[in-house]
């Protein structure tokens, strides 16, 4: 019988070289006569590993990492096929403790086999959630999420359940469901790592939307920047209509949905709901006012579910579980578990599926294992470009909305970029705005002009002229954003100005004035 | 006597006229001449504000509005450097820098042998492997300026062969 070994076909574990590595195995197995089925799956999400080779044992499946081409020989010398001993040799894949130690709910699925695999899809629970779901009445399937507490895990922690109701009970002929694909934080991967290693999460995720709103078309608008996640999508989308998942008889209920995959066309913004849905329609991305809300006046006028990927793809598990389930994870009005990434300069980055209220310091360096480069670290931006950088002094703070906000940051969507002692703050700050600048729609005075200025006030600051004054212009400045701008990309871009000009005012004053003298 | 159609003229026709009835068509079709042109050239426009009754300046502002399409003719290759956070933490700043030195070009510009087109790009989802670049649809990680240097040389020598 044939021996299976998962080589991922992940983009990051990609970008290290997993085709030469999955080349290199199947020439070699070719060459020794080993009976093999490779198997290309997600990535398990430890990427300091990656390529992370794995073999199915009688005992559980074995893991290797990081396999280079040059170390495939020496693996079969070793008798990896059956386990064997070996240098990259990191034993049974579950009992890895970065791995054992997290909370999958989500993220579960990713990597067990072939993303694009009906039966292993199957296999693994998929598609019970929806079997349940559509079993139910569209409001008790809301109510479901609804008690589950899941909250828009884009960013802007909305309660999902709320939003779905409010659609379910928008009178209209058409509704969508529109999934928000364009993960354009840095820092972040989550979206990507779902979509690419277990594409059906998401398609179940969406489906179960449309029968609880009775929306009939849905779209995944997914930023160009993630070419293997768009060849993925579509096939999964092609294969789920083959076998009756969408199209005109969803699992048999006779109801429609319909599913397509948009491409974005490298713009930030369009990660704002309304900018997405302007862009859906084929136009700017230009931000809308609210009211009306996309769930009343969505997409081309109609009442739209815009989630985020995690948010939809957290959906299957609890139809399948019940929100009781679900709810039990976290703590305080953070229900459920969060894929934290875990990014910049650490040791260990990767992906961290846990319940709400760990802190910094357990993501850091119990799993993270401190900084890639062995130096301090410095801070850590939390929640992409427009998230603050967070002190040291802040690292034992529990990851939970709420009391993130109490101190002015956010989790965001879950990412966090680590920096050792060698950055320069000052030219973070400067960063911030000139990334505002960059990515601003232009509808609103505040961000459009504010980031422009924002950017020539710190270029200012870093060359030490009449650093004290513009200092107090600059946090005049983030003020007006702050309670000017129309969207999250104006308003909390002075986020990160802000807490580095709080928690690191060294690298604003004293060297700059010093410089400058 | 009717003017002949420039084959470019054609290229486009072929390639929107079967999305004109997607709804909000704009994107898709750009997406499609960019492609399969490699860029989205002039007389694009007319002809998707003519198809979707739009007018020629609601076109124009959706193609200049995406840091995604290109209005002139890349090189053979296109390389994204990302700019953002995670990857500044790994060095990115000094991977820029050697990159456009190395190529002799800044970004939205293309090496003068017409190999490599730079571009800066904002996030690629790899930042656990940062400093990330995309050569083409390829994502390469962990990018030392070195590295960046063998990944530059193998597609000069692919555009050679």
């Amino acid at each position: 019988m044939s021996i299976t070994v998962y080589v991922p076909c992940d983009s990051s574990a990609l970008s290290l070289g997993a085709e030469k590595t999955a080349a290199a195995i199947a020439a070699e197995a070719a060459r020794r006569g080993a009976d093999i089925k490779l198997v290309r799956n997600g990535s398990r999400g430890l990427f300091w590993l990656e390529p992370m080779v794995e073999v199915e044992t009688p005992a559980g499946r074995v893991a290797y990492g990081p396999v280079q081409p040059k170390d495939v020989p020496s693996l079969f010398e070793a008798g990896f096929l059956t386990g064997g001993k070996h240098a990259l040799a990191l034993g049974i894949t579950e009992d890895i403790a970065y791995l054992k130690n997290q909370e999958r709910l989500t993220a579960a699925r990713i990597g067990l086999g072939d993303p694009l695999c009906l039966d292993t899809y199957a296999a693994h629970g998929g598609w019970q959630g929806l079997k349940n779901a559509v079993a139910m009445s569209g409001a008790d399937v809301v109510k479901e999420v609804t008690e589950s507490g899941l909250r828009g895990r884009g960013g802007a922690a909305f309660p999902t359940g709320i939003k779905w109701n409010t659609v379910l009970n928008t009178p209209g002929a058409q509704k969508y469901v529109v999934c928000n694909a364009d993960e354009g934080d840095s820092g972040t991967f989550s979206d990507r790592m779902l979509m690419e290693g277990d594409p059906y999460t998401l398609v179940e995720g969406m489906t179960i939307a449309g029968v609880a709103v009775g929306a009939t078309q849905g779209y995944i608008y997914l930023r160009s920047e993630y070419p293997h996640a768009f060849k993925t999508l579509k096939e999964a989308i092609r294969r789920a209509r083959e076998a009756g998942w969408l199209g005109t008889n969803v699992a048999g209920s006779g109801k429609t949905f319909e599913l397509e995959v948009r491409l974005g066309a490298g713009a930030y913004i369009c990660g704002e709901e309304t900018s997405l849905l302007e862009s859906l329609e084929g136009k700017r991305g230009i931000v809308r006012f609210k009211p009306p809300l996309p769930a009343i006046e969505g997409l081309f006028g109609k009442p739209t579910v815009i989630n985020n990927v995690i948010s939809l793809c957290s959906v299957p598990v609890i139809l399948a579980k019940g929100g009781k389930y679900y709810q039990d994870f976290g703590m305080g009005r953070s229900r459920g578990t969060l894929p934290f990434q875990l990014t910049g300069n650490l040791k260990r980055g990767g992906l961290v599926e846990k319940a709400f209220g760990l802190t910094l310091n357990q993501l850091l360096y119990d799993f993270g294992g401190g900084s890639a480069s062995g130096r301090p670290i410095h801070a850590v931006q939390v929640g992409g470009p427009l998230g603050a950088y967070v002190p040291e002094s802040q690292f034992d703070i529990p990851l939970d909305y709420e009391a993130y906000s109490k101190v002015n940051a956010m989790i965001g969507h879950g990412g966090l970029v680590a920096f050792d002692d060698t950055v320069d703050m000052a030219e973070q700050a400067r960063y911030a705005m000139e990334f505002c600048a960059i990515e601003s729609c232009g509808k609103c005075t505040p961000c459009r002009i504010g980031s422009t200025r924002g950017t020539e006030v710190m270029d200012k600051i870093i060359k030490g002229i009449d650093v004290e004054a513009n200092i107090a212009l600059m946090r005049s400045l983030c003020d007006t954003m702050l309670n000017g701008s129309l969207c999250a990309l104006g308003g909390m871009a002075p986020y990160p100005v802000l807490s580095a000009l709080n928690h690191f005012p060294e690298d604003f004053a004293v060297k700059r004035e010093a410089a400058a003298a | 006597m009717k003017a002949e159609v420039p084959p470019i003229v054609r290229q486009i026709e072929a390639l929107i006229d079967p999305l004109v009835d997607v709804p909000g068509a704009t994107l898709p079709m750009l997406h499609a001449i960019q492609d399969g042109v490699g860029y989205v050239p002039d007389e694009a426009v007319p002809m998707i504000a003519e198809r979707l009754n739009l007018s020629r300046a609601e076109v124009h502002g959706v193609v200049t509005f995406y840091h995604h399409y290109r209005r002139h003719a890349p090189g053979k290759h296109v390389v994204q450097i990302c700019r953002a956070e995670a990857c500044q933490s790994m060095g990115a700043r000094q991977l820029e820098a050697h990159a456009k030195k190395a190529l002799g070009c800044d970004y939205h510009e293309t090496s003068a042998d017409g190999s490599v087109t730079l571009e800066a790009v904002y996030c690629l989802g790899n930042c656990a492997c940062a400093p990330a670049i995309r050569v083409n649809d390829e994502i390469v990680g962990r990018v030392t300026p070195a590295r960046f240097d063998e990944v530059i040389a193998e597609l000069k020598q692919e555009a050679r062969a």
